[in-house]
């Protein structure tokens, strides 16, 4: 087991490495100069240089690089005029735009994205399972159908656009809802719940067809299966072979997708962000993107990089711990 | 002894259950559809005698911010579908022209991922143990990359005077194609197990050979399933690119790019939302009812099922 | 007394009527054996007696103990309680996340109201009957983690943990070595005298059946063809189709004298596979499949390859025509080495003629494909000739594999490995997967073929009986070693070495006198 883990975190942190590369060399070697984005309007060549310095764009790029790898472990100083800013580890830069260290920006703006995430998740997987345990059963041919009409449904209608129905059903014309804004869960949960009800629903949409699908794939393919047969030839009750036997079997791809999912969801709910203007990662990065702000974007991009490895791993894990047959290699 | 598996989808009965499947009828003639108008977007357009650059203040009214005069958004015999508030360009012009982005786009970006991720897989699946050791690591790189966060990153620092859709086909593709490979990767250490290709290699075959004659047809059904639901993934992409702002620039429409626009003028003119709305919709709709079809026609297993 | 009393049952599915009329009798403590080839409507005959067919039209009678078993049947107190069943297959038969014990334990209260440490209990004390070492440990094992032969033993363990009055067993042996098999059915017929349930056992196998069963039924089609004792049945037959099935048994070959000289050197061969690493640092000590092998192949003969599964017998065949190499040793034919006649000399004839023929292209082209490598233009001449030496007419050609028999994909599998016109065909157990009339069609055809053509074969199997028919010499593979290798009749008669011994012991017969004693002679070889 140990072994196993110390394996898979050599292949995670290979993984991030090479990632942290391929970012690195994209955006500091992009055609747009970081120094002239930092220095901003009224840039005169002194103070240009100054920031050339001060950034240590004088170095080459591998010695560059390392510096930035340096500061993910142990920090790093910066020069800020006569003084030395010191940027505690992991550091990932001050933001050009609004000169906060991006470590405290991301960290700061993670539990929105998690809240997002988790409540989406959930919702899909209540509902996801439901309607494909049901439409698998295969008791009630109309179910079937209309979870199957949902389905494609669900595949057809991107994030955004259920987003702007809901909005501007809810919203605007109904005024059932007020317009989201966030509140933190520590704050007031209720109210946390409820701001984030819609966006909850917009992403849960294509999620509940997605595990509506496999469940009911699953469900039919683990009924097919031989140990059913042998326990309904030994008396078994069928309720008892559905949930014990076939449901089991049906909930394995589920279960590790759930970990994947999540940080899916974490990755990409930037459009729902924006759109339901949550201050979230996600809306972060459009941000920064906008203002070419470099280190906010890369500390973004290798955030999320993170979250995928770290759900992949967790996802291994899981199923090995659901599957008795699988072994970990 | 042992029973049978289902027989293979030989091309003749996959497409007899095609045609039949009046889902995938329906799907396959409104996707034909979208792409016939992207393709003449510029025909259908000079058809309609406009174009999707001219503004029409005229046709506005400045009293209430730019809402266009007349019902359903300005609907007139000049304008097809209207016109745009605040700018008064054709709407009929745009939604079409925005055809040509959304739909190339994704079949671009589609077909560049399925190159690409076809070619690394059977690399990968018939190389030998540090080939494919290799080529699998990259693969689970590629699969790690947040695809719309690199995206959404990759499209602001590339140089923004090349062209933008070409460019956006290219980000897509080249974060997204890690799905086909991996397809790719497992369909050919499975069908390399196959005893009719040890009886190629027994022959005498080179590996070529059997990669083009063994495994590439066998290849084909996931493959085409696969990528018959990619498509409207990569659609989705593209049109949350340009919603959020970082996809085509103006002013190349984009049907994600109208919507993002269009919210703001939902109260006024609601016809607005809804017609770039419904596009969308539409052609996803239409590609996943094909995909599905697809699916359904040629896995085998699949077709027991839903029996 | 007469437990169960079967008359002119009748099962249809949606549009094929699968038995026809079947009727029999097993008295209380007997054994019935139905014997059959594929699609005669057996195996459909034992679902039927659990009600486990989902969509059938299920007429006649069924009388069990004077119960119904057709109409309006009391199914919770009959499955599992009064009627168990043993599956074919062992691995998939039983659920694979729970534990062997808490499976039978499960089906225990179920039927009995047991308190959980009793249904315990009763586990561990039933994989115990079942002869299981070490059963209260291995109670709270999953079921892929037994062998195959210890799974079946505990799918048998499940089956009598509430005494049953009768046991059904559905093939219960197909999918195990044929050592294996002869200890499962030992244990069946062991089971039965202690628990004094009757047994039904059902197979292809006249062999498996004549040592355990009492009465015999012969089925084709749906159709009782013959019942009656077993002595009878399979020593005087009346029936032609009983007595074409006994013809197909193998019967040994005719001694032949083999002068060629040496055309396949094997020497010093090893095949090492890394194993995967599981949860240590070190790496582990690779699986040795082929573990140093020499012998020779003379021309004209036929060499017979023993082994039980995973003895690497399929990776000594496929070393032997060039599809892999050895990690130590040479394979040599005819002086130049294996991998440098690739193609030409030396073809195979594959195990499942399913996956052995690309389902997506015609057979004549399968067959055309080594011609065409060769640089032949047009060989749909040659392919015509082929398919016609093999069996099958020319007009087949354009057909595809899955429109074929099983028999006739074999043929098609070995008019491919003539094509190129080879000197040596390995054949990698061509005819395991085949009823036993085809069987002796395909194995007719080949030695015609090597007769006619002058070829020399390798031919694996598990399957002694057919070896002795075919092969002039014998090597006997164990865990990668040839243990022993000699003349047929010499090896089968005067075996050498305590392995030939133990398989030899095990070969299902069809005499049942012959049967018994090698079960006594089993016994006490195993003490």
């Amino acid at each position: 087991m140990i072994g196993y883990l110390a394996r898979r975190i050599l292949g995670a942190a290979f993984v991030l490495l090479a990632l942290s590369a391929i970012v690195y060399a994209l955006f500091y070697l992009a055609p747009s100069d970081p120094a002239i984005l930092t220095c901003g309007k009224g840039c005169t060549p002194e103070r240009l240089a100054d920031v050339r310095a001060a950034m240590g764009l004088d170095d080459p790029v591998l010695t560059q690089y390392l510096h930035f790898l340096q500061g993910l472990f142990t920090g790093r100083d910066y020069p800020a005029g006569p003084d030395v800013r010191h940027c505690p580890a992991p550091c990932l830069g001050y933001s050009f735009e609004t000169d906060q260290p991006v470590t405290a920006l991301l960290l700061d703006r993670l539990p929105v994205s998690f809240s997002l995430a988790i409540g989406a998740e959930i919702l899909s997987l209540a509902a996801g399972i439901g309607a494909g345990v049901l439409s698998g059963l295969r008791r009630f041919r109309v179910l079937d159908r209309i979870v199957n009409g949902l389905i494609l449904a669900g595949y057809a209608v991107p994030v955004f656009l259920v987003g702007l129905l809901l909005l501007l059903l809810f919203c605007v014309h109904l005024q059932w809802l007020p317009f989201p804004s966030y509140v933190k869960f520590t704050v007031d949960p209720l109210l946390w719940a409820q701001n984030l009800l819609l966006p909850w629903i917009s992403l849960a949409v294509i999620q509940t067809a997605a595990y509506a699908r496999l469940t009911r794939a699953g469900l039919q393919d683990a009924l097919a299966e031989d140990h059913i047969r042998t326990a309904r030839a030994y008396g078994i009750p069928e309720r008892r072979i559905l949930w014990r036997r076939a449901l089991r079997g049906a909930m394995l791809p589920l279960v590790t997708l759930t970990a994947v999912d999540l940080a899916q969801i974490m990755t990409a709910a930037v459009l729902t962000e924006t759109m339901f203007g949550l201050p979230g990662v996600g809306q972060l990065l459009v941000g920064a993107v906008n203002q070419i702000d470099l280190p906010v974007v890369v500390g973004v991009t290798l955030l999320t990089g993170l979250l995928i490895v770290v759900a992949n791993a967790a996802a291994d894990l899981l199923y090995a711990a659901v599957d008795p047959r699988v072994q970990l290699r | 002894m042992t029973t049978a598996p289902p027989a293979p989808p030989v091309p003749s009965r996959a497409l007899a259950a095609l045609r039949r499947d009046r889902g995938f009828v329906t799907g396959a003639v409104i996707a034909g559809l979208m792409v016939l108008v992207a393709l003449t977007a510029p025909l259908l357009a000079a058809l309609a005698g406009q174009d999707y650059t001219t503004y029409h203040d005229t046709l506005l009214d400045s009293a209430r911010g730019g809402v266009p005069i007349g019902g359903f958004g300005g609907i007139s015999g000049e304008h097809w579908l209207g016109v745009e508030p605040g700018t008064g360009r054709d709407l009929f012009a745009r939604l079409v022209y925005g055809a040509q982005v959304s739909v190339g786009v994704a079949v671009a970006a589609t077909f560049l991922e399925v190159l690409l991720g076809v070619t690394v897989g059977v690399a990968a699946g018939l190389g030998g143990r540090w080939l494919d050791s290799g080529l699998s690591r990259v693969i689970d790189l590629v699969l790690s990359v947040p695809v719309l966060v690199m995206a959404i990153s990759l499209l602001a620092i590339v140089p923004q005077d090349w062209p933008r859709p070409v460019l956006l086909a290219a980000v897509i593709a080249v974060l997204g194609w890690g799905g086909t490979a991996r397809l790719s990767r497992g369909e050919t250490l499975s069908l390399r197990t196959r005893d009719y290709v040890a009886a190629a290699q027994v022959a005498g075959a080179p590996w070529w050979r059997v990669a083009r004659r063994e495994i590439l047809p066998g290849l084909t059904a996931p493959i085409l399933t696969y990528a018959a639901l990619l498509l409207p993934t990569n659609m989705v992409v593209e049109a949350g690119l340009s919603f959020l702002g970082v996809g085509v620039r103006p002013p190349t429409p984009s049907w994600g790019q109208m919507l993002s626009t269009a919210t703001t003028w939902f109260r006024a003119d609601p016809f607005y939302v809804f017609l770039p709305a419904l596009m969308l919709f539409l052609a996803l709709l239409a590609f996943v009812l094909v995909a599905n079809g697809l699916r359904r026609a040629l896995d085998p297993r699949q077709r027991e099922l839903t029996r | 007394m007469t437990l169960l009393t079967v008359e002119d049952l009748r099962i249809s599915f949606r549009d094929k009527l699968a038995v026809d009329g079947l009727s029999f009798e097993l008295p209380a403590g007997g054994t019935l054996g139905i014997v059959g080839e594929s699609g005669s409507g057996k195996s459909s005959a034992a679902l039927a007696l659990l009600g486990l067919h989902e969509a059938a039209t299920v007429t006649g009678t069924i009388d069990f103990d004077g119960v119904d078993l057709i109409t309006d049947v009391p199914w919770k107190d009959i499955r599992g309680a009064r009627i168990s069943m043993v599956f074919q297959e062992p691995l998939t038969a039983l659920s694979p996340f729970h534990t062997i014990g808490d499976q039978i334990a499960e089906v225990y209260r179920l039927h009995t109201g047991a308190s959980r440490k009793a249904a315990r209990d009763r586990a561990v004390e039933v994989l115990g009957q079942v002869h299981i070492p070490d059963p209260a440990r291995r109670a709270g094992a999953y079921p892929h983690q037994f062998s195959g032969g210890m799974r079946q033993r505990a799918l048998i363990a499940m089956a009598i943990a509430c005494r049953p009055q009768l046991i059904v067993a559905d093939e219960p042996t197909t999918a195990l070595d044929v050592t294996v098999q002869a200890q499962i059915l030992d244990l069946l017929d062991e089971v039965r005298a202690t628990t004094g349930a009757a047994l039904l056992l059902i197979s292809h196998d006249l062999g498996v059946v004549a040592g355990s069963a009492d009465t015999v039924v012969v089925m084709r089609d749906g159709r009782v063809v013959e019942r009656g004792a077993t002595e009878t049945v399979l020593v005087s037959p009346r029936e032609p189709y009983t007595k074409a099935l006994l013809d197909a048994v193998p019967k040994p070959g005719e001694p032949r004298e083999i002068t060629g000289a040496p055309l396949l050197r094997v020497r010093d061969v090893q095949r090492h596979f890394p194993q995967p690493r599981r949860g240590s640092f070190r790496k582990p000590p690779p699986i040795r499949a082929v573990d140093g092998v020499s012998l020779d192949v003379h021309a004209g003969e036929t060499l017979g390859i023993v082994g039980e599964s995973g003895t690497g017998k399929t990776t000594l065949a496929r070393m032997m025509v060039g599809l892999d190499r050895p990690t130590a040793g040479t394979i040599t034919f005819d002086g130049a080495d294996i991998s440098r006649r690739r193609g030409r000399s030396v073809q195979m004839v594959f195990q499942d003629p399913l996956s052995s023929l690309n389902p997506r292209r015609s057979i004549g082209e399968s067959i055309a494909d080594p011609l065409r490598l060769q640089g032949e233009r047009d060989p749909r001449g040659r392919v015509s000739a082929l398919l016609e030496r093999v069996g099958l007419a020319a007009s087949e050609y354009d057909r595809y594999p899955h429109q074929l028999s099983g028999g006739m994909r074999q043929r098609v599998g070995i008019a491919r490995a003539l094509a190129p016109s080879p000197r040596l065909i390995v054949c990698d157990e061509p005819v395991s997967s085949l009823d036993v009339t085809t069987q002796a069609q395909v194995l007719a055809l080949l030695e015609d073929l090597r007769a006619e053509l002058g070829l020399s074969l390798v031919f694996v199997s598990h399957d002694l009986a057919v070896l002795r028919q075919i092969a002039d010499r014998v090597a006997v593979l164990r865990e990668g070693r040839v243990v022993e290798i000699g003349p047929t009749a010499q090896v089968y008669e005067q075996p050498q070495h305590a392995y030939t011994k133990e398989l030899l012991a095990a070969v299902p017969v069809t005499d049942p006198v012959e049967a018994r004693r090698l079960r006594a002679l089993r016994t006490t070889v195993s003490g």
